[in-house]
Parts: structure tokens; C-alpha cells; sequence
């Protein structure tokens, strides 16, 4: 099934608490050399039928005004799989 | 009798404590459903705490977009006094009727504490029976209530006397410029993060120097509404 996969990440300059969090989990796992981690959101819209520009254009503008909020968040990648 | 209308959406917590506060300070209660398209004559509305959705995809994010939440959204523009507690704070920030972002706290925990606040702007639904300045105790528990905005954002807030409360001695989440709570243009819309609706009741709010659990701050939010609704 055609899929748009939509990826979104906290804003850099903001604080991520989450990421925070994880990476500090990370090294209590043993595991050093990292520095950070960032944690996002990846969705995956898969389609009816072939993704048409028509409908690409509504996911995009879906990704900028729902599935993200500007305040704190960046699109970063919007794609098409098949 | 004055009516008071309380959204309850999938997940809200708060919505049964809110319609009680707002019995308590006078107006009839009247209980609201995410899904209608029906505002049921209410003078207000309150957006109750809690997680609707699920706080899925972000906290407030899918209740805004609810039907109900169309109908508050017109119904504000014209005036409708609305506030938004923690949760409902959020749903106001992401209908975009109220500026900003709320993320999660910066020191990650939940917080959970009677929060002492300065009343910044009296001239709203929400807060005429406060005086300029005052500082108020309610609780506050919250997981993700640090306020974020652009610099520029925040300047416009300060400057057009846009903060409606402001977190006094422990800022509890990182909110940006100790920010608690903010108010529109107009002055009819409201949203903070701490509980007023929690402090409404002798034996049930914070402590005060006169009583244990004697603090009532939170009811001058509800009979403030019956204020402007009086005048208005």
C-alpha cells in the first residue's frame, strides 16, 4: 500500500525533556560516547489508492497544521513508499 | 440562573469538580459532550483538566479539533467567557486561542503542589474579583504545563498585558518568563495551568495560615464569570 510517512522532531533550540530522559537512561545502560538522543514522531498515512498531488498537498498542509505544532515542533521529512 | 457549561471530553478528570465549583459559586452546572455540536444555551463554558484523547499526538491537540470545540471557537469570538484549566489550557493553546505551546516540564517529573500565583490582569471574566497584583494559592499537577513561546511572542504578551498569572517563589515546569496562565484581547477567554476549581471548598483546597485546607482562591474564578455576566 502507498504510504506518506511524515516525520516530526522537537524544535533544536527548545529543551527536550524526553530525549533528556532516554539519553541519561542510555548511559546508565553501559553504554558511553552518547551525548545526546531527540526524540520525534513518525506517521505513517498509508492511502486507498496511488498518493495523488492533490492528496500529497493535503497531507503536507495536515503536517504543518495538526500533526505538528509550530511552536514547538519542525516538520522535518514528508515521503512518499510504496 | 446563570449556566455554566463543563466540556467533558474522552479522558477529562476534572469536569465533575469544575461543574461542582461552578454550583458552588452560584450558577447551575451544565454538563457538555466533546462530540455535540450543541452548546446547550450555556453564559460560559469551562475546559476541564485532565488528558483528553489520551494526550495523544500532543496534550489538547485532537480535543481541539472536536465538534464541540468548533462551536466554543465561534461562540468565543463573539464573547462567550471561556476558561481552561491545565488540559484545557493546552486545548485553548492548540485551537490557536491563546498563543503558544505548553511542553513537557523541564525537569521532567509531574509536579504536584499547592503553587502560589500573582494575579496579572484583573481586567478579564476570569479575574475581576482579584485585586491587581494579588497573590493567590491553588493547586497545581501537571506534567507537561511548561509554557513556551517565541521571544517575540512573549514581548507582545508583556506588552499588551496579556499574562494572567505568573508562578510565584517555584516556577514547577519551566515555563518561560514563570508564566501560569494567559488571557485574549478581549478579555473573555482564560487558560492557565494550576487548579482553581480545586480550591473552592472549605476543608478541600490548600492550606492557609488560618486552617488547614481552608484556601477558597479558586472560587473568585467562577463568581468573577457571574461578575461580567451580571454587567454584561
Amino acid at each position: 500500500m502507498p504510504t506518506i510517512v511524515v516525520e516530526v522532531m522537537p524544535k533544536q533550540e527548545l529543551l527536550d525533556p524526553q530525549g533528556k530522559a532516554v539519553a541519561a537512561a542510555i548511559a546508565r545502560k553501559g553504554i558511553s560516547g552518547v551525548s545526546a538522543v531527540q526524540v520525534g514522531k513518525r506517521f505513517e498515512i498509508i492511502t486507498e489508492g496511488p498518493v495523488t498531488a492533490e492528496l500529497l498537498e493535503s497531507v503536507k498542509a495536515l503536517a504543518e497544521d495538526f500533526l505538528s505544532n509550530a511552536v514547538i515542533e519542525d516538520v522535518v521529512s514528508i515521503e512518499v513508499v510504496e | 440562573m446563570t449556566k455554566i457549561g463543563v466540556v467533558t471530553f474522552p479522558g477529562s478528570l476534572d469536569d465533575r469538580d469544575a461543574l461542582r465549583a461552578v454550583r458552588l459559586a452560584g450558577a447551575e452546572g451544565v454538563a457538555l459532550w466533546h462530540a455535540d455540536h450543541d452548546l446547550q444555551g450555556v453564559d460560559a463554558v469551562v475546559l476541564p483538566g485532565g488528558f483528553s484523547y489520551g494526550d495523544y499526538l500532543r496534550c489538547g491537540a485532537i480535543a481541539a479539533i472536536s465538534p464541540i470545540m468548533t462551536e466554543v471557537k465561534a461562540a468565543a469570538a463573539k464573547g462567550l467567557p471561556v476558561l481552561g484549566i491545565c488540559n484545557g489550557f493546552q486545548v485553548l493553546v492548540e485551537a490557536g486561542m491563546l498563543p503558544g505551546g505548553l511542553i513537557r516540564n523541564d525537569h521532567g517529573n509531574f509536579f504536584c503542589r499547592d503553587q502560589k500565583l500573582r494575579v496579572e490582569s484583573t481586567s478579564t471574566a476570569w479575574t475581576n474579583e482579584f485585586e491587581q497584583g494579588e497573590e493567590i494559592v491553588i493547586p497545581l499537577k501537571n506534567g507537561e504545563g511548561g509554557y513556551i513561546a517565541t521571544e517575540e511572542t512573549l514581548d507582545r504578551l508583556e506588552g499588551e498585558g496579556l499574562v494572567a498569572f505568573r508562578y510565584l517563589e517555584v516556577n514547577p515546569n519551566g515555563s518561560l518568563r514563570d508564566i501560569a496562565g494567559l488571557r485574549n484581547e478581549m478579555g473573555n477567554v482564560v487558560g492557565l495551568m494550576p487548579h482553581p476549581e480545586h480550591a473552592t471548598e472549605p476543608g478541600f483546597g490548600p492550606d492557609t495560615d488560618a486552617a488547614m485546607r481552608s484556601g477558597t482562591d479558586g472560587l473568585r474564578f467562577f463568581r468573577s464569570v457571574l461578575n461580567s455576566l451580571a454587567v454584561a
